[in-house]
């Protein structure tokens, strides 16, 4: 059938959900079949523009679509049944929701008539996933399913993108009404801003004319803003010399190989990247959101700076910090409108400021504060990482990440110097979000090399998903950094607890090996430094879905750190010698 | 530059710590599609991220147009208000959100049901008083008064007290209801 014939013609519900997706353009739909949404996986199985990708577990499915959206561009979709399809799903929903991905969740309900009735598998979808959803839906007549479905991809894509939930009761599902793709929608209040206002631009451009030691802090909203805001933000930064560093989200955004990357900051951030930001007199801040992980002890962050702050969304500005020069726009447009002030007005840096500026920072940077001590007995953390990225950073890789000192050690050693390459739960901080974040990245890029970097802890919050990379021939590399412990759970425990590691160690773990068999991939196991290159190697080769036992140093801490209650001036680094009893106060033993 | 640095550590990571703002009232008019759970959106923002309400009021005011407006009133820091209104309007049936408070120019309004119950001379001092404050009588019995009023809260306030001595059993109130002064409209 073609897109013609179908734009307006009667069908059932059920099948006007799988018509819209294929309208949107959507070729990969995750999910789980059950009882509310049998309707739709009849409509999935009469064609064959939509492929469904089975999950094993509702979060994996979310988790999946996020994958694909973020290293697409795209928005990813889910279908889910009513009860607990849609409460597994919940967790990568608020994940989405933090993390600004665009996704569409078609979840099943029971029928209009029985909803409210303590029904078999019901449970209040709009009223759970509310909190956690741009906006959510709950359908209860046919006639608006067409007008509902297409404003949720527009509400999904368009401003700081987010999670839409919407619940069809059965009976809508079945249902028949007119499809049409509409061509406004309901909800006419809604109209993000993306083109910054001008004098703003204007006050910000002036501003960094007269710098003296002035940083670019840069998120994921640059990312979000699509290939061509990293373009820009790259001419932006090029064209005025400045230092640029950037958040867990925003990895990629600027190349990690440039001479003015600093590397990331915030808690596990580099020191040259946190003693810039404390010391800098302006702060352009883009697409970034002054988050708790990165501005460490509030009254002391950068005390000394006039900043300027781009974002998308209104409430992101002044929320946490105090910023001079607001301006709510989209990153690509705004810092297209820089771009273009600066030039037209001629702007020059202060090269002599400036110079002195890097000065500072080349010492900063002189102190190598990720330095860790190498050993040839065990494979250190730092080291399976860096190998990893030296034996991979000539392919077309993507990487994953599960959370905690892994995600960590993955962004201080992993470099990345395209957008879209990294996916990994920042604000949420999702254990068990990498293995099945790898499958959407590979279904999206079948081609490439896709690795979720990941602990033993982590992934085996989602390990069933392995299962559905070995039915669709996923080649996904799951590379766990074992050191048999929550690590980063750990490392807070030796912090803060006083070293008394409560259910922190990973006891009873199984043979990842064996596993990784018995679930038809292949297993790796690899203990001594000097074997590492050979297995990676090896990894990289084999065409299949791989699992990656590589057993690590059971003590390692991931640092730098800028510890509970600090400022940006007062990390402690790995080679410090610092005890770490001593490094945290009373009143910081409270913050998590 | 290490965790020896001599800084005291009496603030946390949070904001809440280090806001030394004053908190204020402010009484915010939203206009949103009505639709089903409009509301519990916006009730469901305040209380997930610890806003107050202090009064709260909703209507469909434009039937053509399914739009309602609600009429909240908040206390919080010009910090954390600044927040409110730009998540309220972040919210995708929410058409705009309007500071009545920071506009200046805004009429307040409420109204009152109070029944008084009481005999002799209590009634007719509650009648009496009630004339003074222009509320009407919209039900009597021999033995109670259902009045009617309007006006600014701090009015209904004062009515209220003034009744409580002579028999004041029972008060139903609408919140505040507000409209911005002169020819201009949301």
């Amino acid at each position: 059938m073609t897109k013609e014939t179908a734009s307006t013609r009667e069908m059932t519900g059920a099948e006007m959900v799988i018509q819209a997706l294929a309208d949107q353009g959507v070729k990969h739909l995750f999910g789980y079949p059950g009882g509310a949404v049998l309707p739709i996986y009849d409509a999935l199985f009469a064609q064959k523009e939509v492929r469904h990708i089975l999950v094993r577990h509702e979060q994996g499915a979310v988790h999946a679509a996020e994958g694909y959206a973020r290293s697409t561009g795209k928005v990813g979709c889910v279908l889910v049944t009513s009860g607990p399809g849609a409460t597994n799903a919940v967790t990568g929903l608020t994940d989405a929701l933090c993390d600004s991905i665009p996704l569409v969740c078609i979840t099943g309900q029971v029928p209009t008539h029985l909803i409210g009735n303590d029904a078999f598998q019901e449970c209040d979808t709009v009223g759970i996933t509310r909190p956690c959803t741009k906006h959510n839906y709950l359908v209860k007549r046919v006639e608006d399913l067409p007008r509902i479905l297409h404003e949720a991809f527009h509400i999904a894509a368009s401003g700081r993108p987010g999670p839409v939930v919407i619940d069809i009761p059965k009976d809508v599902q079945f249902a028949t009404g007119t499809y049409s793709v509409p061509k406004e929608f309901p909800h006419t209040g809604y109209h993000p801003k993306v083109k910054g206002d001008s004098a703003a631009i204007k006050a910000a451009v002036e501003l960094m004319a007269r710098a003296k030691k002035p940083i670019f802090y840069t998120g994921g909203g640059v990312i979000n803003s699509g290939k061509h805001a990293s373009q820009l933000l790259r001419e932006l930064v090029k064209t005025t010399g400045f230092p640029i560093t950037s958040t867990l989200m925003g990895l990629g955004a600027f190349p990690a190989a440039d001479p003015q990357w600093m590397g990331m900051l915030g808690m596990h951030g580099t020191l040259e990247a946190n003693m810039a930001m404390h010391d800098c007199d302006v702060m352009v801040c883009v697409g970034a959101r002054f988050d708790d992980r990165i501005t460490g002890r509030i009254d002391a962050f950068s005390p000394g700076s006039k900043k300027i702050h781009i974002d998308i969304d209104p409430s992101s500005i002044n929320k946490n910090i105090h910023v001079d020069i607001p301006i709510v726009g989209d990153c690509a447009h705004v810092l297209e409108d820089m771009l273009h002030m600066w030039k037209a007005e001629k702007k020059q840096a202060d090269k002599k400021a400036l110079g002195d500026w890097w000065k500072q920072i080349d010492k900063w940077r002189a102190r190598k504060s990720l330095a860790y001590r190498p050993s040839n007995e065990v494979i250190k953390p730092q080291y399976a990482i860096q190998r990893l990225f030296e034996l991979t950073k000539d392919r077309d890789t993507y990487i994953t990440t599960e959370v905690g000192q892994h995600q960590m050690w993955a962004a201080q050693f992993y470099h990345f110097n395209e957008p879209n390459r990294w996916m990994t739960s920042g604000g949420l901080g999702t254990m068990g979000y990498g293995l099945p974040a790898s499958v959407g990245v590979q279904l999206a890029h079948p081609k490439s090399l896709v690795i979720d970097i990941a602990g033993e802890a982590s992934v085996q919050m989602t390990m069933q998903e392995l299962s559905t990379a070995v039915q669709y021939r996923l080649p996904i590399k799951i590379f766990i950094l074992n050191n048999s412990y929550m690590g980063m759970v750990r490392q807070w425990q030796e912090l803060l607890h006083g070293s008394r590691y409560s259910e922190s160690y990973s006891e009873a773990l199984p043979d990842f090996v064996k596993l990784a068999e018995a679930m038809h991939a292949v297993g790796i196991r690899c203990e001594k430094p000097g074997d590492l290159d050979h297995a990676i190697k090896e990894m990289i080769d084999i065409d299949r879905p791989v699992l990656f036992d590589c057993v690590v140093d059971q003590k390692e801490n991931c640092f730098p750190m800028i510890p509970s209650g600090k400022a940006h001036n007062e990390m402690i680094l790995g080679d410090s010698g610092v005890s770490l009893d001593d490094a945290i106060t009373e009143e910081g033993k409270m913050l998590v | 530059m290490n965790a020896n640095a001599n800084i005291p550590s009496s603030t946390s990571h949070y904001p809440t710590a280090t806001n030394v703002q004053k908190p204020e009232t402010h009484t915010l008019s939203v206009l949103v599609d009505n639709e089903p759970g409009v509301l519990a959106r916006v009730i469901g923002l305040f209380s997930g991220r610890g806003y107050n309400i202090e009064s709260l009021t909703v209507s469909e005011t434009e039937h053509a147009k399914h739009q309602s407006l609600i009429t909240v009133v908040t206390t919080g820091t010009p910090m954390v208000i600044e927040q409110i209104k730009n998540q309220l309007d972040r919210l995708v049936p929410v058409h705009r959100v309007v500071d009545m408070t920071l506009s200046g120019r805004s009429i307040e309004r409420e109204l009152a049901m109070v029944k008084v119950r009481g005999k002799g001379d209590e009634r007719v001092e509650a009648l009496r008083l009630a004339d003074a404050f222009r509320a009407r009588v919209i039900d009597a019995t021999t033995e109670s008064f259902i009045f009617e009023i309007t006006g600014k809260s701090e009015k209904i306030e004062q009515f209220v007290a003034l009744m409580l001595p002579l028999g004041l059993v029972e008060v139903s109130r609408t919140g505040i209801v507000a409209i911005a002064r002169g020819p201009d409209t949301m």
